[in-house]
């Protein structure tokens, strides 16, 4: 048979190599955004191509590749890109967290406590906090070497003034290891308590913006807030209505076209084990 | 005695763009509490002279003195970027002539009053609010604005909420690029009278930059009068005002050059 036609995880070894080179940057300043050379991949722009590249970078023969999509296993996303890894690297893939040694994300992070064996990657659409105010990298280049984040809390001024209490509930900023205010991509803020102090190592790869950033395991993250508007990891107010937990983020489920809903967890695999290990 | 030792120090102070003389040879002092105005033509390098006293050029030859909070005279070029940008969101206040510049014309008025609070550390919602109300009744703007943007505003106002945003984290020094051009004659007179108020009570320093000799009468202890990048004359305002000793300055103030 002849040699297959691409590289072990697609991506020949002098890209993974720049890659390579820019997490390490990134690991060695937690919350930095790191230019690379973002190539294309074989699927459009929104769809993961930053995380693509993150993982195809770091996999190795031995890991075990679970890939979710806002918490779910089984969504045509986190299905192919799992396919591609599967077929073009040979690596065994799972949807249990705690099987996982590499979990490409897109918007949630697992509700099973990640441990330091275990690395995060997440798919990221826009990586700079300051670009909603701020369009000019130029300028948000400049503030994020002086630290000057007045801007991010004129934003979260905003939020109050306009509704009374902080309303941005997805992308919430965070500020990590002291230093760099940080987009933890469109994650719902509820799990933003989950990066703080994280045994895993977490990598963001924005392909698009051509950006890797990264928090190294173990590192403070604290959501930004004020003093009489602190932060709060909200969440809606009920149960699963399959596993019954009542500490996990939930989805919103139509189940019919008369107006019935359910809510049910948005990791799959929290659920399922939960429900598993019913008697 | 220290209410001797200057503020702001500018000695032999240039500026060339590429062959185009922006200013030359440039010295000046200027004191706590006290207003400076720079008056002369256009082209005559008052916005050069004025970016260049506030850190936002880099002299071709020459050098600025800061007198820190600390006591300390410190040479503006020789202090780190950060060094720069903390000065000039705590110390100092800049005042442009088109306010679309000094403002951020998407957000609230009390956000664009309460922002430099929060670049200084203020976490704290109902206080930088409270701030900004104050601010905002004392630049007389009706603090039932407080949520609207400034795009919603007139030209006064806006002019008024730029004060009000430099000088919410109570600077020591004000530079302004002329703070009432553009506007009209009525509104004009009213933003005077409330600079040169605020300017008194708060005791401020400030270099005002404008070719309006009213201004500078009813703004400036002293002034300097620029023309082809050069200081031609200086003194205090009603001395140069009343009795100019160069000829092109009683050109100027006889108002028989255009300004
Ligand atoms: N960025 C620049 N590049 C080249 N030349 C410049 C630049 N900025 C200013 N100059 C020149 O420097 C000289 C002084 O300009 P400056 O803007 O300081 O004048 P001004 O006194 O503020 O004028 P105005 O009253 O019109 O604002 C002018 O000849 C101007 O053309
Ligand atoms: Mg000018």
């Amino acid at each position: 048979m002849n040699a297959p036609a691409y590289n072990f995880a697609y991506l020949d070894e002098q890209t993974k190599r720049m890659i390579r080179r820019a997490i390490l940057k990134g690991i060695a300043i937690p919350g930095y955004q790191v230019p690379f050379a973002s190539r294309e991949m074989p699927m459009p722009y929104g769809w993961g191509t930053g995380g693509v590249q993150v993982t195809a970078a770091i996999l190795g023969p031995g890991d075990t590749l679970k890939v979710i999509d806002q918490g779910a296993d089984d969504t045509t996303n986190a299905v192919s890109i799992r396919q591609l890894f599967a077929k073009t690297a040979g690596v065994c893939t799972t949807t249990h967290t705690a099987e996982a040694t590499v979990i490409q994300t897109r918007h949630r992070i697992p509700e099973t406590k990640l441990g330091e064996d275990q690395v995060l990657v997440y798919q990221v659409p826009i990586p700079e906090p300051l670009r909603f105010l701020e369009p000019r990298e130029t300028e948000t280049r400049q503030m994020h070497a002086h630290a000057d984040y007045g801007l991010m809390h004129v934003k979260l001024y905003e939020d109050i003034a306009r509704h009374g209490h902080i309303s941005t509930s997805y992308a919430y900023p965070v500020k990590v290891d002291g230093r760099y205010v940080m987009d933890p991509s469109p994650t719902p803020k509820f799990d933003n308590p989950k990066m703080n102090d994280c045994a895993a190592l977490q990598l963001f790869g924005a392909g698009r913006e051509k950006r890797i950033y990264a928090i190294p395991p173990h590192t403070t993250v604290v959501s930004l807030d004020f003093e009489d508007h602190p932060f709060e990891a909200s969440r809606t107010q009920a149960s699963c209505e399959l596993c019954g937990a009542d500490d996990s983020y939930l989805d919103e489920v139509i189940t019919d076209d008369r107006g019935g809903r359910m809510f049910v967890c948005s990791d799959t695999d929290y659920c399922e084990a939960r429900r598993e290990a019913r008697p | 005695m220290i209410a001797e030792a200057p503020l702001l120090v500018a000695e032999g102070l240039g500026k060339t763009y590429g062959r185009q003389l922006g200013c030359r040879d440039v010295s000046l002092a200027l004191h706590e509490g006290e207003v400076l105005a720079v008056v002369g033509e256009s082209g005559s390098g008052k916005s050069t002279l004025l970016h260049l006293l506030s850190a936002q050029l880099e002299p071709s030859v020459g050098r600025v003195l800061y007198r820190t909070r600390d006591g300390a005279l410190r040479d503006l070029g020789e202090m780190t970027t950060a060094e720069r940008k903390f000065l000039a969101r705590t110390d100092w206040g800049f005042v442009h002539q088109d306010a679309a510049a000094g403002l951020r014309m998407a957000v609230s008025a009390g956000a664009n009053v309460g922002e430099r609070l929060m670049a200084v550390g203020a976490r704290h919602y109902g206080r930088i609010r409270g701030a900004a109300l104050d601010w905002l009744a004392r630049v007389e703007i009706d603090p039932g604005r407080i949520d609207d943007a400034p795009r919603t505003f007139s030209g006064g106002m806006r002019q008024r909420l730029q004060i009000a945003r430099n000088l919410v984290t109570k600077p020591r020094l004000v530079f302004m690029d002329e703070p009432t051009g553009g506007l009209d004659v009525s509104v004009q007179a009213r933003l005077l009278d409330l600079l040169r108020g605020l300017v008194r009570e708060l005791r401020l320093a400030a270099v005002v930059v404008t070719h309006d000799l009213a201004v500078a009468r009813l703004l400036s202890h002293r002034m300097i009068v620029m023309k082809d990048g050069e200081v031609i004359e200086e003194g205090l305002t009603d001395q140069v005002l009343d009795d100019p000793r160069e000829p092109y300055t009683q050109l100027l103030v006889s108002s028989v050059l255009p300004a």
